[in-house]
């Protein structure tokens, strides 16, 4: 499979050439608060994802797609396709799984780990700064073009299941999730941002 | 002359005989405010169950609090302590709050049963096929979000029989929680749910309750700096109704038989100006009370605070036959021998007529109304008794009231001139009949919450801490009937395998059974049965891993857990106890009466209801099962009961009309007597219907008491030879009957509780209408002789 296709190259061409010809934005270093202040312009945006997991238990990785959405401030959508078709919806404190026929309502107060898990990607998307340190130690690394931001769980009931989050981005955008669990299972979502109209 | 006086003593001692039985009687009486006046003495299987159900099922112990005022976190906080300290009260057999009390123990005891309990595990589960499949779903499942709760459980369980289970037990709808604590969906009022051991029909014992919360909260308050000022409590609930309905009709009937029995005396006293003429005329009353509730509590065996509340005004009608006593008689002894051979035989003609009239609610399914009926028939009988035997022996010689010619000269100038009101008073008649006839349609109430003494406030509160804490209603129930726990639960599980049908096709969202919690033996033999021997699923499962992601060596522990499964102890209700099944169980399994009995509740659709027919249809196949409708069954009942009273009035009518033909062999001096107290019923229907008023069956009693009332007036002004003036002694003693009459009923009209209300509106302007047209169609002496 040919990771680059022609919109694909075209685009990183155009970062490439971004990046040859404003200096500043290689010069100048991403601090946490300019890159949320940037992410929180987004209030809403809708993109496709591809998960990887892999589970220790399992031979294989497996694999998942669908769609993302998200509306600020609070609400975030995830819609699993393959394998099987699945919804999950975060809306402020609440948290709808809808797979088949069944439907299942959380509070994300119930399940600290999930909520650790869905929280530091919808804060990220928000650009909420505040809601995200609480939860979590962060560290940036990079420039406007392509940063990666890394979390590491404070609390120890989200630690004994999260050992940290990496999030890798460039602009406003978030391009990839990549979760780590203490137990050493990872998750890798990749995300590709669909043109907004 | 030593003959009257000889029996006269003897009606005394038989007279204080008999008030000295009514006092044990009454002393030994159980008196109840509860729900039981409301349901019937010979109810069919769906109204036992509701009868059951109000009394103690589930939804008659619940108690919903609500903490409001404060801030968010303050309430939490309360509510954590109130629920900390009630948890410990054996009051209460649970207190939620959204706090992860016993999810612990639950989770330990679902997943240590859970291939007895879960509804998957069949033969076809562990065979080769069965766990292919069963692993598949499971591994999708790992790649979902709630993946992260379930990969700790595969190698343990990996057909997923935990997570079926708990998807089973998740009834869906919880209120959120804010800082901890359930709260309202507006976030204003901190939630808890609590569940007493008592039933709620169980006043004291709620009462009790409520009190606990009320210290529990209080003590809460204490220990919360600051919160004092503005956080309160609220409750509601069947049990929080019963016991302020209790207190409420306790305080009415308490404050009204005061005022009334203070603002009749005062008359009294105005119009005799004398204390032992007041004494003396109060005695007839006092008998009849304690007649009428001797006899409730002997008939019934318990007489409820409606009936004392309608015995209070009783007192104005009771009080009539001393007042014809003393106002017709002429002021000597003579003259009282005199009063009874004039006027007696109408009096007891009223009497009578008030019999017949009272007699037809006696037979009324409706221990409500048989208790009035047999109240007033009692009351009056003693009254009028106590007025004509015992009375004229206990006035002393020189009993004097005030004289009274001035006012009755003066009504007899005012009765003679009243005929030139016929023509208007028929035509006020005529409009009545016609508002009556026009919205004959909306009359009724047929409803039974009309009859509920429970404040409108209070059902507003009821109705919105139920919406936020998505409290069961427990609307539609089927029930299985059966002789032991094991046959109810086996067939609880083919109701449910019919229910469960239902629910995939649309026609229900969900329902409960105890069934759920604990399978019947059978069932869960059945299940470890399933299970095969450790050597043949070891087989089954490494064919089932073939093309799937996973090694059979992961799921080692899977294998050890069913062998032990296969021989594992079965699942006994005693197993239950201190997780939320217990609750439960408690609640949809009853052993009552000998009898076992499982409730399954129904939940309709979103905004939708259940439709009973494919329910009835799908159920019909097994024995003793019923599916009710609660609030169509006691709407039902209520109705029920309202065509039933207007039957047995109507019936009470006929009577009168009947003793009347019987008496006077007259059918115009019978219809010259009705008219005025048809007029009055007319007129009193066809004024609660402009003032918007509908009728409930307690309007009804009072239709009947203005006819049984008003009967007196109409046969005093009812006269063989119309030329013959009505005596104004006579006429002033209407007056002042009629009077104590509007005084004793008009004070229940300023009633919060809806029945004692309805009987004052209409029974006190009842009676002054009942009066005016008896003196206004009455046969006018000078009439009579123009037309001869």
């Amino acid at each position: 499979m040919t990771r680059l296709t022609r919109p694909h190259f075209r685009r990183c061409a155009l970062v490439w050439l971004a990046l040859l010809f404003s200096p500043l934005a290689q010069a100048v270093p991403l601090s946490i608060a300019q890159l949320m202040a940037g992410l929180a312009k987004h209030p809403q945006g809708a993109a496709t994802f591809t998960e990887t997991k892999t589970i220790s238990i399992l031979e294989q990785p497996i694999e998942s797609s669908g769609e993302l959405l998200f509306i600020a401030p609070a609400r975030l959508e995830k819609r699993t396709l393959k394998p099987k078709p699945e919804t999950m919806v975060l809306d402020g404190g609440t948290l709808t799984l809808e797979r088949g026929r069944r439907k299942h309502v959380l509070q994300l107060k119930d399940y600290p780990e999930v909520a650790g898990m869905i929280e530091s990607i919808r804060a990220t998307l928000a650009g909420d700064l505040q809601a995200l340190e609480q939860v979590y130690h962060l560290a940036l690394d990079g420039g406007q073009e392509r940063w990666t931001l890394v979390l590491t769980p404070l609390d120890p009931k989200v630690s004994a299941v999260i050992a940290r989050i990496r999030m890798e981005g460039g602009r406003n955008v978030v391009r990839s999730v990549e979760i780590l669990q203490a137990d050493g299972d990872r998750s890798l979502m990749t995300i590709e941002q669909q043109a907004t109209p | 002359m030593i003959h009257p006086r000889r029996r006269g003593l003897a009606a005394i001692m038989l007279w204080l005989i008999f008030l000295l039985a009514c006092v044990v009687v009454i002393s030994r009486t159980h008196f109840t405010t509860d729900l039981s006046a409301f349901l019937p003495r010979s109810p069919t299987p769906e109204q036992q169950l509701l009868m059951d159900q109000l009394q103690d099922g589930l939804a008659s112990r619940l108690i919903l609090v609500g903490i409001e005022g404060a801030d968010a976190p303050t309430r939490a906080r309360l509510s954590r302590q109130v629920a900390q300290r009630l948890r410990a009260d054996p009051t209460f057999v649970s207190v939620n709050n959204g706090e992860p009390v016993n999810s612990e123990r639950d989770r330990a005891l679902l997943f240590d049963n859970r291939y007895l309990l879960s509804p998957a595990v069949t033969p076809g589960r562990f065979s080769a096929d069965g766990l292919h499949a069963a692993l598949s779903d499971s591994i999708d499942l790992l790649a979902s979000p709630a993946g992260l709760l379930v990969k700790s459980l595969l190698p343990r369980d990996p057909t997923g029989e935990m997570l079926q289970l708990l998807e089973q037990l998740d009834s869906g709808t919880q209120p959120k929680l804010v800082e901890g604590a359930w709260a309202s969906r507006d976030g204003t009022r901190a939630l808890l749910l609590m569940q007493t051991h008592a039933a709620g029909g169980d006043t004291d014992a709620q009462q009790f309750a409520m009190a606990a919360i009320r210290q529990a909260f209080d003590q809460a308050l204490d220990q919360t700096p600051g919160a004092t000022a503005s956080a309160q409590l609220v409750m509601t609930g069947p049990g929080v109704f019963s016991v302020t309905s209790r207190d409420t009709i306790k305080r009415q009937v308490t404050r009204l038989s005061i005022i009334s029995l203070a603002l009749i005396a005062t008359l009294l006293l105005l119009v005799y100006r004398s204390f032992s003429a007041l004494a003396l005329g109060l005695l007839p009353v006092v008998s009849g009370a304690l007649a009428g509730i001797a006899a409730v509590s002997l008939g019934f065996g318990a007489v409820h605070g409606i009936t004392l509340g309608f015995g209070t005004a009783l007192i104005g009608e009771a009080v009539d036959y001393s007042i014809y006593l003393f106002v017709q008689s002429e002021q000597n002894r003579a003259d009282h021998q005199n009063w009874i051979k004039r006027f007696w035989p109408t009096i007891r003609l009223g009497v009578l007529t008030s019999i017949a009239g009272f007699a037809s609610l006696l037979l009324s399914g409706f221990p409500g109304l048989a208790q009035l009926g047999l109240y007033a028939i009692a009351g009056l009988i003693a009254a009028a008794t106590v007025t004509r035997f015992v009375l004229p022996s206990l006035l002393p010689a020189n009993f004097r009231i005030h004289d009274l010619s001035a006012v009755g000269l003066t009504l007899s100038r005012v009765v003679q001139g009243a005929a030139a009101l016929r023509w208007p008073a028929a035509i006020v008649v005529l409009a009545a009949c016609a508002i009556v006839v026009n919205n004959r349609a909306s009359l009724w109430d047929d409803t039974i919450a009309s009859l509920s003494p429970v404040s409108q406030a209070d059902v507003e509160l009821d109705t919105r801490l139920r919406a936020d804490m998505g409290a069961p209603d427990v609307r539609y129930l089927v029930v299985v009937s059966g002789a032991n726990q094991e046959s109810v639960l086996r067939a609880a599980e083919r109701v449910s395998t019919l229910l469960q049908t239902l629910v995939e096709q649309g026609e229900l969202a969900g329902f409960e059974s105890p069934s759920h919690y604990l399978p019947s033996l059978a069932t869960q033999r059945a299940r470890q049965a399933s299970l095969p021997p450790r050597p043949v699923l070891e087989t089954h499962l490494a064919q089932a891993v073939q093309g799937l992601p996973v090694r059979a060596q992961l799921f080692t522990p899977f294998l050890a857990d069913a062998a032990v499964a296969r021989s594992q102890r079965l699942l006994q209700a005693s197993d239950l106890q201190q997780t939320s099944m217990a609750m439960a169980v408690d609640a949809l399994l009853i052993q009552q009466h000998g009898q076992w009995r499982a409730l399954l509740p129904l939940t309709a659709p979103e905004g939708g209801s259940i439709d009973a027919e494919p329910i009835r249809a799908a159920l019909s196949a097994i024995p003793d099962v019923l599916f009710v409708d609660m609030k169509a069954e006691s709407d039902r009942l209520y109705s029920g009961y309202l065509r039933e009273a207007i039957a047995l009035s109507l019936g009470g009518l006929v009577a009168i009309v009947a003793l009347l033909l019987v008496v006077f062999r007259s059918p115009m001096r019978v219809l010259r007597i009705i008219a005025p107290l048809a007029a009055a019923v007319v007129t009193v229907t066809a004024g609660l219907s402009l003032f918007g008023q509908q009728m409930i069956i307690l309007h009804l009693v009072g239709l009947l008491l203005v006819a049984a009332v008003g009967s007196n007036y109409a046969l005093f002004f009812d006269r063989p030879d119309p030329r013959t003036p009505i005596l104004p002694r006579t006429l002033a003693s209407m007056l002042f009957a009629s009077l104590t009459t509007v005084a004793g009923f008009g004070l229940l009209a300023f009633s919060d509780v809806s029945i004692l209300q309805a009987l004052g509106v209409t029974v006190a302007p009842g009676v002054i209408l009942a009066l005016f047209y008896a003196a206004v169609f009455a046969r006018q002496a000078d009439a009579g002789s123009s037309h001869a």
